[in-house]
């Protein structure tokens, strides 16, 4: 049946477009943008979305689904839920599930689970490694062809710098790019926190920047090397910011990611060893925030990305150096990325850039924009709407969010898939 | 004069009268311990419970005679004989332990910051006996007690910190403690075993110890432990006690009236010579004896709200 | 209702001088005598007795203090915690006779925890009981062997004993309690 979304201030930074316009979607594509459409088809259903933003459907980049193996903290369905009501219409999971999604069958695994859940486009990421182990390639070739659309270790560093740069060669016959969790677990052994104010004050132990940045340096060389498609994952410092800035000053196609704790927090937030901060990435320094917050300005970092790591309380209300490491992020990502619109750090059009047409570019998906005959993945944005964080009305099957309680303005309300609408505030 | 929490977590967050609440209380608590009968019915009838995670005997057999001559009972509970090796959680074990009315928890536990995350699920005084590498609050205030004690006051004295920093809870209650009571801090020993920025907390570094010892009043001596994760930090213990221990030689450099001190126990011979820990500057069996007023004064004002009288 | 004064600073002093004949001649003399105060009104008095003891028969009698806070009968969990003050016997217990000072005797609760005191810290060969000001009230069967002066304030009545010491002049006044203020310590 068709619809309309009539009256929303389009935002679509993959075609410029930034204006009051109606907007016809028919068959599930989107037909027909104007700024009025007058003449509707017969059984047209409206959306009012006057003071509204329409923008292409939100993609997350990087989230972790946990199914299968840890259905306790969240399962694809849930997942989907979440990310729907975050505003996402596709989201790319990540491999460190229980048995790893490093064949095939995982892959087919995950892609029916999505499908049964019939919400939004799930786009698994396949390992890198056999179990993630870091020593011998996975099957990439099999999982490209049941759908994987990038692969990563995430969760873990491919320390094996041949390796590395076997998967950035090998990588190039499918066109995929390397998803890169950079760590080196030399230097970040044993951390819980940022090296720095807050090993110094809760005495637990530090992960120096250089833990990244090292990583971040040696993936760079490696990309120059090899000509293969390599993507930053969940970057959070300073120097990391001004290295990726170099590389693709001299020409490197190289993308990154930052998650929204990484430009929202700083490593304040530990001092009081509460373990819904504890990340991986750990928070860093306030001058690391704003070389982020600089990143995401001026075009380092391409995407954001919630970094979506649901934990039960299980595994997070526990002593600080017990407790599992991660954010869920699915439910507040869009949120905290207009926050810093609001603050005036980036502007509108960049911001939903980050969280759509450029998301899809890395990925290479015919998504993320709003052109006609696009498929009509889309969400509605009420961009003053406030609202107080508050997990236990998640649609996420976990609550570990340092954010709950936060005071934020802006969210999605109402997320349409192929102009299905799964997600109605 | 209020004490803000009702725990003792850290010196990091006390106020300096808070600090002079608890030394002034330790002062008018420590000649119970010359009586012929040590004891003073205050705290009868009360439980204290010792919930320590890991193995100590000279700070849990401090706190068991502090509670005792208060008149209260304790309980003592070690992680090997607790529900712990079964798998209990501690939040498990300590609402446990909660349901079964006791009026003071005094907690040691590896991890730093457990006795906060205590705080937020139990509703009881914790008291925190030493977390992790974070904090060890009743030390901190026995050693600003010895201080105080010996020289008069705190205000204006130069205390130099030598050792292992980064992995010494007491360390960082020290700084903290005697930076709020007016001291100067400075802290000495190999790069490896100082955390980066440290200066960032007001307190000046060395990494050789004769400039460290110059003109100091007291010097406080941590234990130094070669078996570390990951790569050690110096190579041998012989080489440690060549730059680093206070021997006979450097105590010869001190002023008469500098005082040795040492959260104990010593490795002789490695941080501290025998000369040392035994001599005239030493004052490390009065830390021990302070140790008892000093937690006899922490589970006396926490076992209720303090008010003038 | 104005704060009246009912004893002034000669009168105080004239009480204490009466005070210190009786002991000496209850005791038959002042000789293995202690006069032990409860701080804070009762140590000065303790320290002013001693003085005129000193000027009357040559004698220098001991002096201590006596914190009786850790003996309180009423050290609830969660109430109240009071600051604690000096307890300093410089003498054995055992071979004296030990005179309690105190400024007010009302209900008798602090002189109970000060039998407890001082029990726990010796056996004196007895045990008296000197105040300045006895106004009634008692809660337990404690009496007092000299007293300065018996003053029965009405229930809304207050009184305060100020010492030069701590206050800066020396007088006893009555006055009205303030709505809503309750005593916080019970004597």
């Amino acid at each position: 049946m068709p619809r309309l979304i009539r009256g929303g201030r389009i935002v679509d930074p993959s075609s410029g477009r930034d204006g009051i316009f109606d907007l016809l979607i028919q068959d599930g594509k989107i037909a027909r943008i104007e700024p009025r459409i007058a003449s509707l088809p017969p059984d047209t259903e409206t959306i009012e979305a006057a003071e509204h933003l329409v923008v292409p459907g939100l993609i997350d980049i990087h989230t972790h689904l946990r199914e299968p193996g840890y259905e306790y903290k969240e399962t694809i369905l849930s997942g989907s839920r979440a990310a729907a009501a975050g505003g996402f219409t596709g989201v790319a999971c990540m491999a460190n599930t229980d048995p790893p999604n490093d064949n095939h069958s995982v892959t087919e695994f995950i892609r029916e689970r999505a499908r049964e859940a019939g919400l939004i486009n799930v786009y698994p990421v396949g390992a890198v490694s056999k179990e993630l182990k870091g020593e011998s390639l996975a099957e990439i070739g099999a999982m490209v062809d049941s759908g994987i659309v990038a692969v990563s270790d995430d969760g873990h560093p491919v320390m094996n710098s041949g390796l590395m740069r076997t998967a950035l060669e090998y990588t190039q016959i499918f066109g995929i790019p390397v998803i890169s969790h950079c760590e080196d677990l030399g230097l970040s052994r044993g951390g819980q926190v940022n090296e720095g104010l807050a090993s110094l004050r809760t005495g637990l132990a530090g992960i120096p920047a250089e833990a990244e940045v090292s990583m971040v340096a040696r993936d760079l060389l490696l990309a120059r090397l090899t000509g293969g498609k390599l993507h930053l994952a969940h970057i959070s410092t300073a120097r990391a910011v001004e290295a990726i800035r170099a590389a693709k000053a001299q020409g490197l196609q190289v993308t990154a990611e930052t998650a929204p704790h990484y430009f929202t927090l700083t490593e304040e937030a530990v001092l009081s060893f509460n373990t819904g901060a504890k990340v991986n990435p750990p928070l860093r320094s306030a001058a690391d925030r704003e070389a982020v917050q600089n990143g995401l300005r001026d075009g380092t970092i391409d995407c954001i990305a919630s970094d979506h790591a649901p934990h039960s309380t299980v595994e997070k209300d526990l002593e600080f150096s017990q407790a599992s490491s991660g954010i869920v992020g699915l439910e507040t990502t869009l949120s905290l990325t207009l926050n810093l619109v609001q603050q005036g750090i980036i502007p509108l059009a960049r911001a939903i850039a980050l969280l759509s047409v450029n998301p899809a570019r890395v990925l290479n998906l015919k998504k993320g924009t709003l052109a006609i005959g696009a498929d009509a993945d889309i969400t509605i944005i009420n961009p003053n709407r406030e609202f107080v964080v508050n997990p236990d009305k998640f649609f996420s099957l976990s609550r570990n969010t340092i954010f709950a309680g936060l005071q934020l303005k802006g969210k999605a309300v109402i997320t349409l898939t192929r102009g299905k609408i799964i997600f109605r505030e | 004069m209020t004490l803000k929490s009702r725990h003792l977590l850290g010196l990091e967050n006390l106020t300096r009268a808070e600090i002079e609440y608890f030394l002034d209380t330790a002062g008018s608590l420590k000649e119970i311990s010359s009586r012929d009968i040590k004891k003073v019915p205050t705290l009868r009838g009360k439980t204290v419970i010792n919930l320590f995670f890991e193995a100590s005997t000279r700070t849990r057999t401090s706190f068991e005679i502090a509670a005792k001559r208060l008149s209260a009972d304790t309980i003592n509970i070690s992680a090997s004989t607790s529900s712990v090796t079964k798998g209990e959680t501690l939040i498990d074990t300590a609402k446990n332990i909660e349901a079964m009315r006791p009026d003071l928890v005094v907690i040691r536990h590896p991890a730093s910051g457990a006795p906060e995350l205590l705080s937020r699920w139990v509703d009881l005084p914790i008291i925190n006996a030493g977390d992790g590498t974070h904090e060890h609050p009743t030390q901190g205030l026995l050693d600003l007690f010895t201080v105080r004690e010996k020289r008069g006051k705190i205000d204006g004295l130069t205390l130099a910190i030598i050792g292992d920093i980064t992995h010494s809870r007491v360390a960082r209650s020290d700084i903290y403690g005697f930076q709020k009571m007016g001291a100067r801090v400075r802290v000495c020993g190999p790069p490896t075993l100082i955390p980066p920025g440290i200066e960032s907390l007001g307190v000046q570094k060395f990494h050789r110890l004769e400039p460290a010892l110059e003109g100091a009043d007291v010097v406080m001596v941590l234990r130094i432990q070669l078996e570390r994760q990951g790569t050690p930090p110096f190579p041998t213990l012989r080489e440690y006690s060549k730059l680093f221990g206070i021997n006979l030689e450097r105590l010869r450099r001190l002023k008469p009236d500098t005082l040795i001190m040492h959260p104990g126990p010593i490795n002789r011979g490695v941080e501290i010579s025998p000369e040392a820990a035994y001599g005239s500057h030493s004052v490390i069996l009065d830390q021990v004896e302070n140790g008892v007023a000093v937690r006899m004064a922490v589970l006396y004002l926490l076992s209720g709200r303090s008010v003038d009288a | 209702m104005m704060p009246k004064k009912i004893i002034d600073a000669e009168g105080i002093e004239r009480i204490l001088r009466r005070i210190a004949h009786e002991i000496s001649e209850r005791n038959q003399g002042t000789r293995n005598l202690a006069l032990v105060g409860i701080p804070t009104g009762g140590v000065h008095l303790a320290h002013r007795l001693a003085r005129i003891i000193k000027e009357m028969e040559g004698n220098q009698v001991k002096t201590g203090e006596l914190d009786t806070t850790l003996y309180r009968d009423d050290l609830p969990l969660k109430g109240p915690i009071f600051r604690l003050k000096r307890t300093d016997i410089p003498f054995d217990l055992n071979d004296h006779r030990v005179i309690l000072i105190d400024d007010v005797l009302q209900t008798g609760r602090t002189i109970r925890a000060a039998l407890d005191a001082i029990t726990d810290l010796g056996r004196p060969k007895n045990i008296q009981l000197a105040v300045l000001i006895d106004r009634g009230g008692r809660e337990l069967p404690i009496q007092a062997d000299y007293t300065g002066k018996l003053v029965t304030p009405t229930g809304s009545e207050e009184i305060e004993v100020r010492l030069r010491e701590t206050d800066g002049m020396d007088e006893v006044i009555v006055q009205e309690k303030k709505p809503g203020e309750k005593p916080i310590l019970t004597r």
